[in-house]
């Protein structure tokens, strides 16, 4: 055997579900075969490394492809098979970066004012490598935790922090497991909770994609400190990536003894299981994850008693998100001061949002908490696309609410963000501009919650249903007066009947937008007019005299057969016959069709 | 013990008491329509609502144990609003045919929404509607009139142990099922009906026999068995129209399928009402003298000519203990033979 060679050339592609949705691993496999090709050249090919990178946040641009030579590292963005041949040829071979492809001023942006810990190494390591892990330093915190500090101490340095739960209620952490500690039972139980159902949500399948390791070291820390001897990963069975590296970090954390029996010899044993979730929004709700793993139907139930008193099979049991471990190993690497030191006094560290919507730079992003909300728009989220008008940011997903424009400077955390309606939650952040209706946003929350409602108690069950009818009929044109007191009305009875989280939180996003956009909802009822254009019902088409030159572009698409003229002349759209499908909108040329 | 306030009178229980339980030991009324004091709490309906000081939204009195001076409100304006809001909701996805529902007059629907005097509705909208009978033989499942409390559900799990039904779909879908929507295949104890608050689960005997307004309820011991189940038959015009038992009973008012449902033949026309002797393949009435003679001379006769061990004795589960005490003393000492056995044993 040849000794190793230290790499000069190293390719990293980015592949995690973004990058293997773009063709990921085709590219990584065109790199391979291209490479291997050129075997001529024998020291590029035994020098290359190829790493299957977790993501790196920023999906719009995928597939992402690093070429590091020499130390030198060139990032390249939307990249397709047939343009590795290139990228070899000008630049591993030639020495000089495809630099029409790499990544622009945005990207580095996008990077700058992010913090990361969570997705520190995410993008870096190979996560399908226990080695990748702790060549960064993964695992010593377990090993400190489990050799040099009482669980009392561990407890501690976790409160000391001043981490809170990433999962959306924002619990201190330290807290939940010194109560879980102090609570005698024969046995406890770890939870993580990774059934991410938040639509749009996926930072926790991207942490767990990208190093599942960093998780089982938190779970483990943190079973070591309440005193489990036994942890559940409840994960959604959509997400078969992430699933796949979780059992494989699993299986090679065993194999060195970061789980098991007697783990690195100091009498303490711990395993982990992974269940699988059936993808019901509500299952990530504690008690009915615990009701789940039980083997129940998926339905939460009252507290108290809660999780940490009577939990899984009636032992006490901490639950905790995925993003909520993944810090766990950070802060005891670096300590609790370290942690603190980022964020606001009462919301300390980092959180990973997912930006998207109406957002040039859409992807995952983290930040420290306490960053003004218009430095992830227009900093890292580089603005508006189109250099539209931004009208909003919806945060928090289906629990949370609309940040009107006017309020961009305040800070982002929990609460900050709660003293404006919406919250922190999951990390959903959505940027809506002047083209989207905030009565047809509030719909679209509801419509999500409505269906994901577990049925069990009276106001979700029945006032969801109730309160997307209204805004339903709004949308139609249908709305009566007193709709919105009536919205109001119910959404405020709904938050405080309901059972369990999702119902409290469903109305928030009707709230929200009552409070801050309310003359939208005011048009729509009493002038049947849908101001943003995007309500179909109220929408009519006319087509503008003054502009028509009579191609008849329009007649010839409308699919209803509304519109009438002769060549050269100006046409006419019949309102009765008109389906309102926009489809002459679009084709005509001279933008001679009014749509209002 | 716990101290503590109800609507500013002091209470005491025992650690471990609902507010709910306490509010009633106390005579403080709740309404109600999830809770049975014999199953795990639900929290389902949310009509149970309080206020308790220092906590920011209502607590449902039914899930919540008491605490030490705990200060609780069972209503206020703000819980009596949220209350008749709930039920708006609900009767906003029911049938509301009263008139023609056999549940009328005993239903704890009806009764909530005439005290709440819930006459307008703030809200209409989708009703679910399902057109599929359950063709089972005997209990009446009109899952429109359900309005998923779980008590079924959670009598048949936890009373009966069997697990026939359970909810299936999510959301404003959910829906009381046996497994896979088929007809019910069960026990058919009824103790789901029994629980049922509204007219969703009746007895099928049950349709256009007579509401409870107009029944003359009459305790007795259920017939069948040597259980001997405390039972109330429901009679009207001299005829039982239904069975239901009290909670107050020895079997704690749950019954099983004969107690409950098989009370029909009371009034079958079929049924004897003096002896028949046969004569010549044929029957003919007779007094019970003249029954109970035959009955001795032919025993007598058998017994001489063909001894004892010639005659054999079949009692019945429907007798007590005592009567088939005294049976199988008869056979032994009276006939002199050991052929005695029981139809529960075969
Ligand atoms: C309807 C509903 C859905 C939830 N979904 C999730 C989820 O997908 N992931 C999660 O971590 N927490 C979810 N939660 C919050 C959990 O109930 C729980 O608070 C959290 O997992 C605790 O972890 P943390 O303390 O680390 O935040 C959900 C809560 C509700 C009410
Ligand atoms: S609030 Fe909704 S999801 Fe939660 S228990 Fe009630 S019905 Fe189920
Ligand atoms: S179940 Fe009750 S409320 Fe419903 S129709 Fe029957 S009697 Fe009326
Ligand atoms: S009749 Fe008895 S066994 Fe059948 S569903 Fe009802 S409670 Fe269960
Ligand atoms: S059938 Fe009756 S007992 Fe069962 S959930 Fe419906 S209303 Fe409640
Ligand atoms: S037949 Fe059934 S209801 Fe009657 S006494 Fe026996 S167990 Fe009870
Ligand atoms: S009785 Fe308490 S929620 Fe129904
Ligand atoms: S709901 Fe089915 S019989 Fe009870």
């Amino acid at each position: 055997m040849r000794d190793p060679v230290k790499s000069n050339l190293t390719i990293r592609v980015c592949m995690g579900t973004g990058g293997i949705a773009a063709g990921g691993v085709e590219v990584m496999a065109v790199f391979a075969d291209r490479l291997a090709g050129r075997g001529i050249r024998a020291d590029i090919r035994k020098h290359c490394s190829i790493h299957k990178v977790g993501c790196r946040g920023l999906c719009a641009k995928d597939v992402l492809v690093d070429v590091i030579l020499n130390g030198d590292k060139t990032t390249y963005q939307f990249i397709k098979p047939d343009m590795v041949e290139r990228i070899i040829e000008e630049h591993v071979v030639g020495g000089n970066p495809v630099l029409e492809w790499a990544v622009g001023e945005d990207y580095h942006q996008f990077h700058d004012k992010q913090v990361k810990v969570v997705l520190s190494d995410c993008g870096n390591i190979n996560p399908e490598e226990i080695d990748s892990y702790i060549s960064v330093g993964g695992y010593n915190a377990l090993e400190r935790v489990i050799k040099k500090m009482t669980p009392a101490e561990t407890i501690a340095l976790i409160k000391k922090s001043g981490l809170r739960g990433r999962g959306g209620a924002g619990f201190p952490t330290g807290v939940k497991w010194e109560i879980c500690r102090s609570v005698e039972a024969s046995r406890k139980y770890i939870i993580c909770n990774a059934d991410e159902g938040d639509p749009g949500a996926f930072m926790d399948r991207s942490v767990i994609e990208g190093n599942p390791h960093a998780v089982i070291e938190g779970m483990t820390v943190g079973a070591s400190a309440i005193g489990a001897d036994k942890g559940y990963v409840y994960i959604r069975a959509e997400y078969p990536l992430a699933v796949e590296r979780l059992k494989n970090a699993l299986k090679q954390a065993r194999e060195r003894s970061f789980l098991g029996k007697n783990i690195l010899g100091s009498g303490f044993s711990f395993d982990i299981r992974i269940k699988l979730g059936a993808g019901a929004f509500v299952c990530g709700e504690e008690t009915a994850l615990i009701a789940s793993i039980e083997g129940l139907r998926g339905m939460p139930r009252a507290k108290p008693p809660f999780p940490v008193h009577k939990g899984l099979w009636g032992q006490p049991t901490v639950i905790n998100n995925v993003e909520t471990l993944a810090n766990i190993p950070y802060i005891i690497r670096n300590g609790a001061e370290w942690y603190a030191s980022y964020g606001t006094e009462k919301s300390k560290g980092t959180k990973v949002f997912a930006l998207t919507g109406k957002i040039r730079n859409s992807g995952l992003i983290e930040v420290p908490m306490g960053i003004p909300l218009r430095e992830i728009i227009y900093d890292i989220g580089g603005g508006i696309e189109n250099n539209r008008k931004i009208k909003a940011v919806q945060t928090g997903g289906p629990s949370g609410g609309c940040i009107p424009a006017e309020l961009l400077d305040i800070t982002v955390d929990f609460e900050s963000l709660a003293r404006v309606g919406s919250i922190v939650g999951s990390g959903g952040m959505v940027v809506l501009d002047e083209t989207d209706c905030m009565v047809n946003i509030a719909k679209f929350f509801l419509q999500f919650t409505q269906s994901e409602s577990c049925g069990k108690c009276v106001p979700c069950r029945i006032g969801t249903k109730r309160l997307l009818e209204i805004l339903e009929r709004v949308t139609e044109g249908k709305g009566r007066l007193g709709d919105i007191e009536l919205l109001e009305s119910l959404a405020n009875d709904i938050k405080a009947t309901s059972l369990c989280g999702l119902g409290q939180t469903a109305p928030n996003p009707v709230l929200s937008t009552i409070k801050y956009f309310r003359d939208e909802f005011e048009a729509h009822i009493t002038k049947k007019k849908c101001p943003a254009g995007v309500c179909r019902d109220l929408l009519s088409f006319v087509v503008l005299k003054d502009f028509c030159k009579g191609c008849g572009a329009c007649k010839r698409v409308c699919p209803a057969g509304a519109v009438t003229g002769e060549r050269k002349q100006v046409h006419v759209i019949d309102p009765e016959v008109c389906v309102k499908c926009g489809a002459c909108y679009d084709a005509c040329k001279f933008k001679a069709i009014g749509k209002g | 013990m716990i101290h503590l306030t109800i609507n500013g009178l002091p209470v005491s229980v025992p650690e471990g008491t609902t507010i709910l339980d306490a509010a009633r030991s106390a005579d403080i009324p709740i309404p109600t329509l999830c809770h049975h004091p014999k199953l795990t709490p639900y929290g389902g309906c949310r009509l149970c609502i309080v206020e308790v000081k220092g906590i920011n939204r209502p607590v449902t009195s039914c899930t919540t144990p008491v605490a030490a001076d705990m200060e609780v409100a069972t209503t206020t304006p703000a819980i009596e609003g949220m209350r008749k809001t709930i039920l708006e909701l609900i009767l906003s996805d029911h049938p509301n045919d009263c008139m023609v529902c056999e549940k009328a007059g005993d239903c704890a629907l009806q009764e909530l929404a005439y005290f709440y005097g819930v006459r307008e509705n703030r809200f209409d909208g989708e009703r679910r509607c399902y057109a599929g009978k359950d063709r089972n033989p005997f209990i009446d499942r009109d899952m429109e009139k359900c309005i998923l409390c779980g008590k079924c559900v959670r009598v048949c799990e936890e009373v009966q142990g069997v697990g026939a039904i359970d909810i299936a779909y999510r959301g404003f879908n959910a829906k009381i099922c046996p497994p896979f929507e088929k007809d019910l295949s069960c026990e058919f104890c009824g103790q789901c009906v029994s629980v049922c608050p509204t007219g969703a689960l009746t007895g099928k005997a049950w349709t256009q026999r007579g509401r409870q307004k107009d029944i003359k309820e009459v305790d007795t011991i259920c017939p069948y068995c040597g259980c001997g189940c405390g039972i109330t038959l429901h009679v009207r015009r001299n005829e039982i129209v239904r069975v239901s038992s009290r909670e107050e009973t020895i079997n704690e008012g749950w019954l099983c399928p004969k107690g409950r449902f098989g009370y029909t033949f009371v009034n079958s026309p079929e049924r004897l009402h003096v002896p028949l002797i046969k004569e010549k393949g044929v029957f003919r009435e007779a007094g019970w003298d003249e029954a109970m003679s035959l009955i001795v001379s032919k025993l007598g006769k058998i017994k001489k000519k063909y001894g004892p061990d010639a005659i054999g004795g079949l009692a019945s589960a429907r007798c007590t203990n005592e009567e088939n005490y005294l049976f199988q003393k008869f056979m032994r000492a009276v006939i002199g033979t050991n052929n005695i056995d029981h139809c529960a044993r075969l």
